[in-house]
This record gives structure tokens, sequence and C-alpha cells, in this order.
């Protein structure tokens, strides 16, 4: 038998990215959907970064940066109590970072794809930016949102580099599935790292046909044909 | 008909510069309107003249670069004084060129969403009823045709009881039946709901017919004010009778030219000489009025 530690501990990981990653992403997608500011091209270069940057310069740069030899990660260290380097919560914090375009960037293509109308719509009958968001703008872009979770969701589950860097590879702790895959073939042993692999294969599949179903519409004609 | 002004009008006064982006270029919105309280105001002009962007100017979703717009004593921007009053707070009803409803909710729920807090639900009833939306109300608004969504539009807007309805081109994409209909609605509740109605609108007869005020747009400029009939027709008919319709056949015969016009959905022959045929081709708009004849009255039915 595999020990499933890895395995839960990637989707607990990608569980609580994912929920994160939704509450942050929302707000930033909704301001860069809707900005004329000057400052726009850079932060959206900032958040799509992880998509072409290398993850162990993000892991890099993140060990670096919380380590508590270092001002900053002594600062969290010494105020918070919080070690970020080889645990769990940098594991999130890692994950939140390189998984932020995957999220953002449906939602934004969401919030951009709607009729600029219903939005001046909503404020001239008087609602507040708020009650347009909850109640006009996110309903309408569900399939957007659905993409962004899956899709986050997915890619956390993939994710090595920045993990390797910055949790290394704790047993129970940091160990997730994709270094596990890595550790069982260092020790020469295949059948484990292929059932992680084949387990992991299955489920990413299935995690993108999803994706792919709910963008296709088919979700939504079988719907109407009920 | 004079214009003239009541003692006691409002007037909504509109003294702007909006710089805009269009597909010829950038043009500049430089308007300097007095309008009314109460009339029905139709906005006419090219597309791309500017008229939306007044409308979204007026109803606080564009900013202009300098200006001021007043209703009465109410001020609801003035850059100078650094006052953009929220298009939340202004009392404006909106009706988009389309349509914009909610795909999430019922038409019921349009409605009902439109209300203001604690506002009763007295209003939507009261509005499902004389805009006929009764059967619609538990459908969503992608199952509805144009007309039909134009009409939960316009019941939307009017929900809060605004005091100015804008309208962008409300019945440019309709058929003939539906234009007919929707141009009584939005007469009956102009008349009912107290508005001063401003309506962006290409078709001359329905401005005659629907308009009591006109403003026209070009490039950004207005160009011409007035009574709608006085700006379409060259001299002041004053007739008795008086229709605009369009051009749709010529026959010569003999020294006179029968022309058939379509007046709304009756075709009438009109008798022309051959001057007056000189300058008419199929298709044109035209006016016929007549003052000197025995009207014949025919009860029907």
């Amino acid at each position: 038998m595999i020990d499933w530690n890895p395995l839960i501990l990637t989707f607990k990981l990608a569980m609580i990215t994912t929920v994160l990653l939704l509450i942050i992403s929302i707000p930033i997608a909704y301001w860069l959907a809707y900005t004329k500011a000057r400052i726009k091209p850079v932060i959206e270069t900032l958040v799509s970064m992880p998509l072409v940057l290398p993850p162990t310069v993000i892991g890099f740069y993140m060990l670096v940066a919380f380590s508590p030899a270092n001002a900053f990660g002594g600062w969290l260290d010494n105020l918070l109590g919080l070690r970020l380097v080889f645990s769990f919560e940098g594991l999130v914090l890692g994950s939140l970072i390189y998984s932020l375009p995957f999220m953002v960037h449906p939602i934004q293509a969401g919030f951009a794809n709607l009729s600029p109308s219903l939005k001046n719509a909503s404020f001239v009958l008087g609602k507040s930016k708020f009650t347009t968001l909850r109640s006009v703008l996110l309903p309408n872009i569900k399939p957007s949102i659905i993409t962004g979770i899956i899709l986050a969701f997915a890619h956390t589950i993939g994710e090595f580099g920045v993990v390797l860097m910055i949790g290394g590879n704790l047993p129970g702790k940091t160990r997730v599935a994709s270094i596990a895959i890595y550790d069982e073939v260092e020790a020469m042993n295949y059948a484990a790292a292929n059932t992680y692999s084949v387990i992991l294969f299955g489920i990413t599949f299935l995690i993108l046909l999803i994706v792919y179903l709910i963008n296709g519409g088919y979700f939504k004609r079988s719907r109407y044909n009920d | 008909m004079e214009v003239t002004l009541k003692d006691h009008a409002t007037m909504i006064e509109l003294s702007f510069v909006k710089k805009l982006k269009s597909s010829s270029g950038e043009m500049i919105l430089d308007v300097d309107l007095s309008l009314e309280e109460g009339r029905l105001i139709t906005l006419y002009g090219k597309s791309g003249a500017g008229k939306t962007t007044l409308l979204l100017v007026l109803a606080g979703l564009l900013k202009p670069e300098r200006g001021y717009i007043k209703i009465g004593n109410e001020i609801w921007t003035d850059t100078e004084k650094r006052i953009q009053l929220a298009a939340q707070k202004r009392n404006v009803g909106f009706v988009f060129q389309e349509y914009a409803l909610f795909p999430n909710m019922t038409i019921r729920e349009n409605l009902l969403f439109a209300l203001a807090k604690h506002q009763s639900e007295k209003i939507v009833d009261h509005l499902v009823d004389i805009i006929d939306l009764g059967q619609l109300q538990n459908r969503k608004p992608t199952t509805l045709s144009g007309g039909q969504k134009q009409r939960v539009a316009l019941a939307r807007a009017l929900v809060k009881k605004p005091k100015i309805l804008l309208l962008d081109e409300p019945l440019s994409a309709l058929d003939h039946e539906m234009r007919a209909k929707l141009q009584s609605y939005i007469m009956e509740v102009h008349k009912e709901f107290d508005l001063t109605t401003i309506l962006i609108s290409h078709d001359v007869s329905e401005i005659i017919r629907l308009s009591d005020y006109l403003v026209e747009i070009d490039q950004g400029k207005v160009i011409r004010q007035g009574h709608p009939s006085d700006l379409f027709t060259n001299d002041r008919v004053n007739a008795k009778f008086q229709f605009t319709g369009e051009v749709i056949q010529m026959v010569k015969q003999d020294f006179i030219v029968i022309v058939t016009v379509l007046i709304g959905k009756d075709l009438v022959k009109v008798i022309a000489n051959d001057k007056e045929a000189e300058n008419l081709m199929v298709g044109d708009r035209v006016m016929i009025a007549s003052k000197a004849f025995n009207p014949i009255i025919h009860k029907i039915g």
C-alpha cells in the first residue's frame, strides 16, 4: 500500500489555495477589467508573471524572503510566530502566487465580456457597486468563475518547483504528491511512483474535462433539454 | 405649436464638453442646452454624432471634462465645484439600446431588482399592468423577442419613478407593428408618470408623431433645435391635417403623377403635378398636408 498522506496533503493544499484565491481574485479581476488607471499594465504583468517564470525562481525568492535569518522572515517569525519556510502555510502562500493568474484571467475575461450596459443599468437603478457585483455581474459570469476555480485547483495539484523550494520534503507537512513521486523515483521505487502518477493523471484529466464541458456549453444545453 | 415657457417650468440645463473616441477618431461633444421639464424631447443626428454620450453624461455614467448639469436648482455635475452626483443618486430612468436586462433574473425579478429599499411592490404590479407584461413575468430575458425585451426595459426604468426618462434608440430594432405599439406605451407612461423624456431616434415620422421638441446633433454640436415639424418642413404649414410617410411608388398619367405614400400601415394615393413630382423619388420621406377640404366622417362598426 502506498502512503496516502501526500495525496491528502495535495488536495488539502489545492482546496485551501482555491478558496483563498477566489476571494482575492474577484476584486483584482474586477479592478483589472474596469480600471482606466495607467498602472494597469504593470499590475497585469505582475499577476501573469507566474505563467512564464520558472517556479523555482518564485520559490527561491520566497525562500530568501521568508527565511527567519532575513529581515522580513525574522519579523514575521518574531511578531506573528509565522514561519513560512518549510511549513504548510508557506506552501499555501507559494501556491497562491503561483496559481493567481489561473484564477484572475478567466474572471477578468468574464467581466470584460459582459456588456457594460448591465453594470450601467444597475447603477442607474440606484444599486451600489457591491450590490451590482453580487447580484448582476457575478451571477452572469458563472462559467468564468467555475473555469477559474477548476484551473486554479488543477494547477495547484500540479505544482512542484515552488513547493520543493519553499516547502522541502517533510512527510505529512510539505510532502505533496508531486514531490512524493520524485522521491519514490529517486529511491528506485517505480511502482509507488506509478500509483501516485496514475491517480494524479486521472484526476487532472477529469478536472480539465469538466472545464471543457462547461466552456463548450454542454451543461447549459442539456439543462434546456430537460 | 408655440414653444413657450411655463412660469414655473423647471429647466434641465446641460452645458458641458466631453471628449470621446469614436470609430472616426477623436471627437468633442460640446453642448449647451436648456430643456424644459415635462417635454418629450428627441435627439436626432447621424450615428457617432454624440447622442448616446449625451444621455450617458446626463445619467452620470460618464463624466464630462468640464461644464455643468443642473436640474432646476439641483446641481448634478459641476466640474468647477468638483461636483459629480453618482449615477445611483440621479433620479433617472435609462433604457439602453441593447435593453440590458439582467440575464440571470426572470422578468419579474428584473423589475423587483429596480425597487428602492422599502419601496412597495405595487408599482411593479402597476407597470406590469399598463405595459402588458403579465404573461412574461416568469420568463428569462433570453427567451423574449426584441419588442418584449424593450417593454421590460421600459417598465424596469420606471420602477423607481424617475423624473427623467432616457431612451437610447428604443425603437430602431423593432418591426413596424412593434414600433407603433411601443410608441404608444412611451406616450402613455410619459403622461402618466409626468416625465421629462429624452429619446434618440432617426425616424422622422416617429419624431413628429412622438415628440414636442427636437434637438439635432452633428459632430458633437447642437446644430438645430425647436419644434419637430418646424424643423423638418421648410415652410410652416398651417394645415388641418398632416401626416408623414414614405413614397412607395410614382406613376405618371398624362399631366399628373400619382404618388403612393405609406403612412403608418396605410397606403394613400396623392396627386402631384409635374413640378412637385420632379423633386420626389421612391423612398423619400414626405409630409402630406391639407387644409381646404371637407373631411368625411364615417362611424366605424
